[in-house]
This record gives C-alpha cells, sequence and structure tokens, in this order.
C-alpha cells in the first residue's frame, strides 16, 4: 500500500497545481492577436436551446476574436432549462427558440430579473417528403388533416383535395414533443400548441433521424427547423405551403418578407437587466445583433430583417438604460 | 490396515468398490470420448462469446475510426471549439474538462468507495437494520438513472447546501455519486472473497481490526477493487446527459480549471455536435468519439498496470 | 503490546471462573476513529438516497395533486406533452422492460462465458490482453454507442433479418442489443473476479478426482461464486433499467405499448422520457415537467423492488468458504 502512496500523492498535487495554474492560460481558439485595443474583459454566461446555440456560438467566436479579454461560454440545457437558470439569476443571456412562458416570466419577475425579447434569426418551418413524392404544395387545412389531434389519415391518398397524390402509407416524423419546434408548429397548424396525432415515429433529440425516415420511406412526412432541410436538399423535398394566398417555398426570402406563413418564426435571445450593466455584455448583444445576418446565413439559418434589427436594437438600448 | 493392504475380496467389498466407483464417475466422471466432445463444444461455445464481445468492440472502434477518419489530426487534441470553422476546430477544452472531473471523480470515489465497503463488510453487523439498510442503499442507487443524478446534483451541488456553482467540481461530484454504487458492490466483492483465514490469523498474532485490514486483507482486495473503479470511471466519463444539467457548457474557448468558470467535457461535446445536420459535424462528433477512446486508454493503462502488478503479488 | 497472563487467552474455564478477555490492553481510540469514518463512508450512500428522495419527493406530490394515482399508473396513453394530456405510464414502463430484456439476454450469457473463459481457460496473457480490452467497451460513451447502433447496426439486422417488421430507423430490439454489448464487461469483469477468487483447493480437488475442465468450470467454480455473479448481474440490470443516452438514440421517442417480442418498434424508455424532457424546451415548474419526477420516482421505486429481491436471492444461495 506504501507504494501506491507516493504515486498517488504526487498525482494529486499534479491536479491540483493544474487547477490553480488553469486560468492563467487563456488561450482562444482562433488566437487572433490583432484586433487591439479592446480593454473589455468579464465572463459571460449564455445558456438555454440547443437550436439557437449554432447561433450564439459563432457569435461568441466572433466576438471574442475581437474582444480577447472576455470569456463567453455557451450551454444548452434547453430553454426551459435555460430559463430557469436565467431567473435564478445564474446566466446572463438566456437562449430561446419560444417566446418565454408566463411560468417562466413569473419566475423571473419574483427574483426581481428584467429581460427584453430580442430577435437574432429568422427559421422557416420547414414540411418535408421524399423526393419522389409528386406532391408539391398543400394547405394549411391538408397539413391539418394530417397532424391533427383527432386524425385518423393513413394514407395520402385519403388527404382530401390533394393533387398528385401519390398511392403510399403515410409514414410521419415528427420531432421531440418537448422542443419549440413541435409547439410552434402545432400551435400554427392545429391551432393549439401540443395539439398533434400521437401515432407518429417521434425522433426526439435528433433531426437527422427525420432525414433518414423519410428519405428512406416513400410515403414519408416530416418537419422540422430550416437548418435541417438546407443540409439535406438533395435526399429530401420541401413542400410548399398555401397559408390563404397561394403555395409559398420556403425560402429566406418568402421568411422574410412574412409571404411563408404560417411556418416562419424566429429564434430569440434574452438578456438580462442586471447583465447589460457590465459593459462587456452590452457590448457582445449589440455585436450579436449587428452581425446577426451574418452569422444566421452560415449557420443554416435565415437572416434578420433591417426593421428586425433596428427593432432589436431598440429593445436593448432600452433595457440597458 | 496397513498401507498396500487390499481390501478383502468379499461381495461386499466389491459391492462398495462399484459403489465408490460409480457415485465419483456419475459426478466427475474421467473424461470418455463423448465427455471431451462436449468440452469441445463448450470451449468453442466460450471462444464464440469472447469474440461476439470483441467483434462487437472492434466494430464500433472500427465504425467511429472510418466516420473520423478525415478528421483525425494533432490539431484534434490541441485546437479549442469552434462552431465558425468546425474544420480546423478541436477537442482542447472538452479532453481537459474530462481529466479535471474524471480526477475529481478518482479522488472522491476511492477513499469513499472503498471505505463504505470494508465498514459493510468488515465492521457492520447484519443483524442490525440499519446496515441492511444501507446495503439495500447501495444496490438500488445502482440503478439510479444518470439523469436523476443530474437533478441531484442542481438541486443540491451546484445550488442548495454545497452552492458549488456550475463548475467542474461539481461535475466531480455529482458523477462521483453516480459511479460510486458500483465501486462499493465490486469492492465488497473483493473483500468478501479474501480468505477468513488470512484475518484470522493476523488477528490471533495481535492485530488490532484496522491493522489487519490494511495490512492483510486491502492488499489481497486491490485487484478487485481496481476492477470496480475502472468499470466506475469507464461510466462516468462516457456521461452527457446529468452534466449538461449540472452546468457543462457545450462551447467553452478557455481552459478549465477546478473550481471557477465554465467547464466542457468529451461527451456533452460529441452529442452536441452529433445533432446538428451539416455533415462536417458528424464527422468531428466521429473524430471526437476516438479522441474519447484515446484518453479512456490512457486512464485505463495505468489503473490495469497496476492491478496486474498486485494480482501478481498475490495470486 | 504488553505481555498478559497466558491463562487470561486460555479456553473457557467455568470451573476457574477467568472467562478469556480477548480485548485489547488499552482503549484504541484510533480504532473508533477509523470505524466513524468508515461508517461515515458508508453513510454517504443514504445521505444520497435521502437527496434523491428529497429532490424528488415533493414535485411528484404535487404532480399527483393534478393527476390521478390510478390514472397515472394503469393508463395506457403516454402523452404527457401534447394539448390533451394523458398520463398513463405503461408505454414507457413497457419500453424500458424491453430494453432491459433484451439487453440481459444478450449481456448475460455473453458476459458470463467470457467470465468463465478468463477466468478457467485463458492463459495469464491472454486474460491479461482480453479483460482490459473488453472493459474499453465499457467506456465507449453511449453516445457513440447510441450512434453505432442507429447508423450500423440498425442497418445491418434488416439486411441479416429481413423477414421481421421493420419501419423508420428505430428499433428497440437494436438499442436492447447495444446496451447489452456495452454492459458485458460489466457482467464479464465482475464475474472474473469473482471466480478468481474461489480457492485453488476446491479446483484441485475436483480435477484430482478426474473432472474435466468443463465439468470443474461448471459445477465447482460457478456455483461457488454465484454471489459474485448474481452481484454482476444485478449490477448489469441496474444499469441497463437506468440507460438513458443509448435508447434515447437508438430507441427512438414515441411510446409504444409492445411486447418485448417486437423487437423492431419504436419505444421510448422512461429514461429517455426523462433525458429529453429535461433538457428539452418544456417550462419548469409546469405539470408537464414534473412528470420528470413523478417517471423519476417510479424508476426508483422498481429498481429498488428489484434490489429487494436480488438481495434476498444471492443471500439464500452464497456459499462460505473457510
Amino acid at each position: 500500500m506504501r507504494k501506491l502512496l507516493v504515486p498517488a500523492v504526487f498525482v494529486a498535487l499534479a491536479i491540483g497545481v493544474a487547477a490553480c495554474g488553469g486560468d492563467d492560460n487563456d488561450s482562444n481558439a482562433a488566437g487572433n492577436a490583432g484586433s487591439g485595443g479592446s480593454s473589455l474583459s468579464g465572463t459571460i454566461r449564455i445558456d438555454g436551446s440547443s437550436t439557437v446555440a449554432p447561433l450564439s456560438e459563432p457569435a461568441a467566436e466572433l466576438f471574442m476574436q475581437e474582444n480577447p479579454g472576455v470569456t463567453v461560454t455557451v450551454g444548452t440545457s434547453g430553454t426551459g432549462g435555460g430559463f430557469e437558470k436565467f431567473c435564478a439569476g445564474e446566466t446572463d443571456i438566456s437562449d430561446a427558440s419560444r417566446e418565454i412562458k408566463e411560468e417562466e416570466a413569473a419566475a423571473c419577475k419574483s427574483s426581481g430579473i428584467a429581460y427584453e425579447e430580442v430577435s437574432v434569426a429568422n427559421d422557416a418551418l420547414t414540411v418535408v417528403v421524399n423526393p419522389q413524392n409528386p406532391v408539391e404544395c398543400m394547405t394549411v387545412e391538408q397539413v391539418a388533416q394530417v397532424w391533427g389531434p383527432k386524425s385518423k389519415v393513413s394514407s395520402w391518398s385519403d388527404i382530401d383535395g390533394l393533387e398528385d397524390a401519390p398511392d403510399a402509407e403515410l409514414d410521419l416524423y415528427g420531432p421531440g414533443t418537448d422542443s419549440g419546434t413541435f409547439d410552434y408548429f402545432t400551435d400554427a397548424i392545429n391551432g393549439e400548441e401540443g395539439a398533434q396525432r400521437t401515432d407518429y415515429n417521434n425522433v426526439g433529440e435528433d433531426d437527422n433521424s427525420t432525414v433518414t425516415g423519410v428519405s428512406g420511406s416513400e410515403g414519408g412526412m416530416g418537419y422540422f427547423g430550416y437548418s435541417f432541410f438546407v443540409e439535406n436538399q438533395d435526399s429530401l423535398k420541401a413542400l410548399e405551403i398555401d397559408g390563404g394566398d397561394g403555395c409559398v417555398a420556403p425560402t429566406a426570402e418568402n421568411t422574410q418578407d412574412g409571404s411563408y406563413t404560417p411556418l416562419g418564426r424566429q429564434l430569440f435571445v434574452y438578456p438580462s437587466d442586471q447583465a447589460l450593466q457590465r459593459p462587456e455584455v452590452l457590448a457582445f448583444i449589440e455585436f450579436y445583433i449587428e452581425n446577426a445576418s451574418a452569422i444566421a446565413e452560415q449557420a443554416g439559418f435565415i437572416g434578420l430583417t433591417d426593421e428586425q434589427v433596428t427593432e432589436a436594437q431598440e429593445k436593448v438600448a432600452g433595457l440597458a438604460g | 490396515m496397513a498401507a498396500g493392504d487390499r481390501a478383502p475380496d468379499t461381495a461386499r467389498a466389491r459391492l462398495a468398490v462399484a459403489g465408490a466407483r460409480a457415485g465419483t464417475a456419475a459426478t466427475l466422471g474421467r473424461t470418455d470420448r463423448g465427455e471431451r466432445a462436449r468440452g469441445l463444444i463448450f470451449l468453442a461455445l466460450l471462444v464464440l462469446a469472447v469474440t461476439f464481445a470483441l467483434t462487437g468492440l472492434g466494430a464500433l472502434l472500427v465504425w467511429a475510426g472510418i466516420e473520423g477518419a478525415p478528421r483525425l489530426s494533432l490539431e484534434l487534441f490541441t485546437a479549442g471549439p469552434s462552431s465558425l470553422s468546425p474544420e480546423t476546430a478541436g477537442y482542447r477544452t472538452a479532453i481537459l474538462g474530462t481529466l479535471y472531473v474524471i480526477g475529481g471523480v478518482i479522488l472522491l470515489i476511492v477513499p469513499i468507495g472503498v471505505g463504505a465497503a470494508i465498514y459493510l463488510e468488515e465492521y457492520a453487523d447484519r443483524r442490525h437494520w440499519w446496515n441492511r439498510f444501507v446495503e439495500l442503499n447501495v444496490q438500488n442507487l445502482a440503478g439510479v438513472p444518470s439523469i436523476v443524478y443530474g437533478i441531484l446534483g442542481l438541486a443540491f451541488i451546484v445550488r442548495g447546501p454545497a452552492s458549488f456553482g456550475f463548475v467542474a467540481a461539481a461535475g466531480s461530484a455529482t458523477l462521483a455519486l453516480l459511479v460510486l454504487p458500483t465501486v462499493i458492490l465490486a469492492s465488497r466483492e473483493a473483500i468478501r472473497a479474501v480468505p477468513s483465514s488470512v484475518r484470522e490469523g493476523a488477528l490471533a498474532l495481535g492485530a488490532t481490526q484496522w491493522q489487519t485490514i490494511r495490512r492483510q486483507v486491502l492488499p489481497a482486495a486491490i485487484p478487485g477493487v481496481l476492477t470496480g473503479v475502472i468499470l466506475a470511471v469507464a461510466r462516468a466519463i462516457g456521461e452527457a446527459a446529468p452534466l449538461l444539467l449540472v452546468g457543462a457548457v457545450t462551447f467553452v474557448t478557455v481552459d478549465p480549471s477546478f473550481f471557477e468558470g465554465g467547464y466542457s467535457t468529451l461527451p456533452v461535446q460529441i452529442f452536441n455536435y452529433a445533432t446538428r445536420p451539416q455533415e462536417v459535424f458528424q464527422v468531428l462528433a466521429a473524430a471526437g468519439v476516438i479522441v474519447m477512446l484515446v484518453v479512456l486508454l490512457a486512464m485505463n493503462s495505468f489503473a490495469i498496470w497496476l492491478r496486474n502488478r498486485y494480482e501478481r503479488q498475490f495470486s | 503490546m504488553a505481555a498478559r497472563d497466558v491463562t487470561a487467552f486460555g479456553p473457557r474455564t467455568g470451573a476457574t471462573g477467568s472467562r478469556p478477555r480477548l480485548e485489547a490492553v488499552s482503549p484504541r481510540y484510533g480504532e473508533k476513529v477509523v470505524f466513524a469514518l468508515l461508517a461515515l463512508c458508508a453513510a454517504i450512500s443514504v445521505a444520497t438516497t435521502t437527496a434523491i428522495v428529497v429532490s424528488l419527493i415533493v414535485p411528484t406530490v404535487g404532480f399527483f395533486g393534478e393527476v390521478p394515482f390510478a390514472d397515472f399508473l394503469f393508463g395506457t396513453d403516454w402523452a404527457p406533452t401534447f394539448a390533451d394530456a394523458t398520463f398513463g405510464v405503461l408505454p414507457i414502463v413497457a419500453g424500458t422492460i424491453t430494453v432491459t430484456f433484451w439487453a440481459l439476454l444478450v449481456a448475460v450469457p455473453v458476459g458470463l462465458l467470457t467470465a468463465i473463459y478468463l477466468a478457467e481457460y485463458a492463459p495469464p496473457r491472454v486474460r491479461r490482453t482480453i479483460k482490459p480490452v473488453l472493459e474499453v467497451l465499457e467506456g465507449v460513451p453511449t453516445v457513440a454507442i447510441g450512434l453505432f447502433a442507429l447508423y450500423f447496426m440498425r442497418p445491418l439486422l434488416e439486411d441479416v433479418l429481413p423477414f421481421l417488421p421493420w419501419q423508420g430507423p428505430f428499433a428497440v430490439g437494436v438499442a436492447g442489443v447495444a446496451v447489452g454489448l456495452m454492459i458485458v464487461p460489466l457482467v464479464s469483469s465482475v464475474s472474473d473476479d469473482a471466480m478468481r477468487a474461489v480457492p485453488g483447493g476446491l479446483r484441485e480437488g475436483a480435477y484430482a478426482l478426474g473432472a474435466s475442465k468443463m465439468k470443474v468450470a461448471g459445477r465447482v467454480v460457478l456455483p461457488a461464486a454465484i454471489s459474485g455473479i448474481v452481484a454482476a448481474v444485478v449490477l448489469a440490470a441496474s444499469r441497463a433499467i437506468g440507460e438513458t443516452m443509448i435508447v434515447l438514440i437508438a430507441a427512438g421517442s414515441t411510446p409504444t405499448l409492445s411486447g418485448p417480442w417486437e423487437l423492431t418498434q419504436s419505444v421510448q424508455t422512461m429514461t429517455a422520457f426523462i433525458g429529453t424532457t429535461a433538457t428539452g424546451d418544456i417550462a419548469t415548474g409546469t405539470i408537464t415537467y414534473d412528470t420528470i419526477f413523478a417517471v423519476g420516482a417510479l424508476l426508483f421505486a422498481m429498481t429498488l423492488v428489484m434490489n429487494m429481491l436480488a438481495i434476498r436471492l444471492v443471500r439464500r444461495f452464497r456459499e462460505v468458504y473457510e
């Protein structure tokens, strides 16, 4: 046993030294020592939706390149988990793929945290089918026929008024029922959040499985965020949606000008008033909004319109006081 | 009867001998042809089982290797994470985070786990209900899903009484609680397996109970204890869900430290990348699996070398 | 230690009236301290359980204030995140049981046979190589195993067994086998240690009587090591029940009430449900979020019952040598 003692103490010491010495070396990813003159420093904690994280992370990276003294960390506990930490004062900014709910707003109120809902990107919820499927466009009512809570439709030919319907069984794929995507889709199509049939393939967290499923199944149909369609355009077909004014395809332009309804949505970050008192957080949020469109496109989302940018900037200015 | 005498050649003796022979042959019979065939089949079955397990592992490694091969480079270990340029991103901060968290886990589970096992095997009187309760507890905790430990860690370690905050130490403590039952159970088996003649001999020579344990029982039990530690570390290193709840972030570019600042671990990063649509992230995730295996092998080799040494000494 | 009157250690001699005193000369405070420390270590497990119960119980009680207990326990429709929420937990319980069934079906035979091989048949060098290699299998991150099951095993199994009703990318049988593969080292390593701890004298005695290797392994060593083996199996079963990531990725998230033989179904296990919901976008403090705690409490209760049964079983069969 004695022989173990020496190496064990050594290992413990080594870990201890490394732990204490750890904060001395800040090595940034890109190692960009260039952009000089920035005197901002501090740590910014972001947490929340894993859908918005692909936006917050590049924003953080770019910001850190210009401000090497600032450390930004991004977590993905989910929109709900993010708000819980946010309203407990443990994070500075909350990523959200949906609007804050009443219970969460009440929690923030009772801990005295004020916030603003800042849009950082647009997203088009895309309905996808197998590329062999001849259907090009569906109306909202037809989609609701398929996905509605009482729906018993089991094959494509059962859908009322659908031209060129293939002679195939419906094979449905949907995202996890705890996700903002699910909430938004059900609200937009079926009129109530959470109202949807239950006999479909629930892919949970992994929208990539919707891709696998729909592309491998003749009667497949699924829905997810725009970035998943963009990445898989070769193996999937996006349906045009008729929200009352004709068939509209899910593209960046159509989402930004609002014609892709009702499935166009926004993605948000929620900064707190306390956090915005710190110069580095304020600078980061302003940076984020300014560069939001570039970041969004790089991540597969849809950028903000000029009006949205202005509105966001005004909100931030108002909250920062 | 003197040695070398033969048994009297009576019918009774003959019957007795035949009966004894038959009895022995029935239970522990000598090898005959059918027996050997069965033995070979059994051996084949054994080898098949081992091959199945090894093939499964091999397929997994090969699959990860093939998927992640395009990204394999030294950069994977030295560069920090990057969403902007995933082609050059690496796992450095995640590797360090994993090492810190797991280091903390080991520091916690070895003394506490072995201590609890010693208490349960050597000191606890099973007639007392509270000792039986502790036993049941330990066994039950082994089956609690990891995410429940995440909830526990968030409520009691990050916030609540311990109030560590979202730091690596909190992650260590949460994971330590998760794998502690594994260490305790394996250590108990190891300690139980030490023959009581060893203990009784030491006690008879005047050693106190603790001296007996420290100098005789524990050293003999070390290989089993190490197995438990190895299995526990293997489990802890692969956990993502509880750490997500307890504050591991998926993006941090600064090297972590134990008691302050954000940290990330390899499984958390890999899971994050795997659920992204872009192909380049999928490949990065697979490459991350390879990185994880390298780290795990490094950690395990030390423990296994240690276990082999102690096995040789005491078997 | 000071020399004592030797008669004090002699056998009980009622006649001479001196009872043997086998206590130490001086009160060993060090021993008492050690005892206290060790008891503290063991108490930590109790503290953990208490903490778990405490963190689970309040939201669970709140949950059952809204949802009738019978509906929860015996209902067959699990849709807590839908607008028309139903809270019948049986589908996800069935999912957990199915995954565990397949996992143990793979892990126990493979693990035990491997352990027998390692303990009784393998030459020392082979053993020293294979055992740690297998332990690597347990260290592969569950994320990776899940993805492996989804993207490699599932298509492979569909090619090998095309007559089964495969549908969609998820299948509970595949997830179960993947979990089983992962816990093989758990069964094999702990069983192997248990078998090696059987005193060599037993084996040698059997060999001397002319037993074959197979007989020694199967009839002498295995029964002697049964306590350790059962411990290994129970540990493995617990692990299979509590596994979150693999089932989340490979079994899907569609709660389905189906039997273990329907291995191509997509199901949701209790752990997968907790996993997605806790890290999803549900608002904390709602009934939907509180289902996490209710399901967690149920899981806890189930493993408790299983373990109580297992402890009884072990105690009955444990053989003590020396």
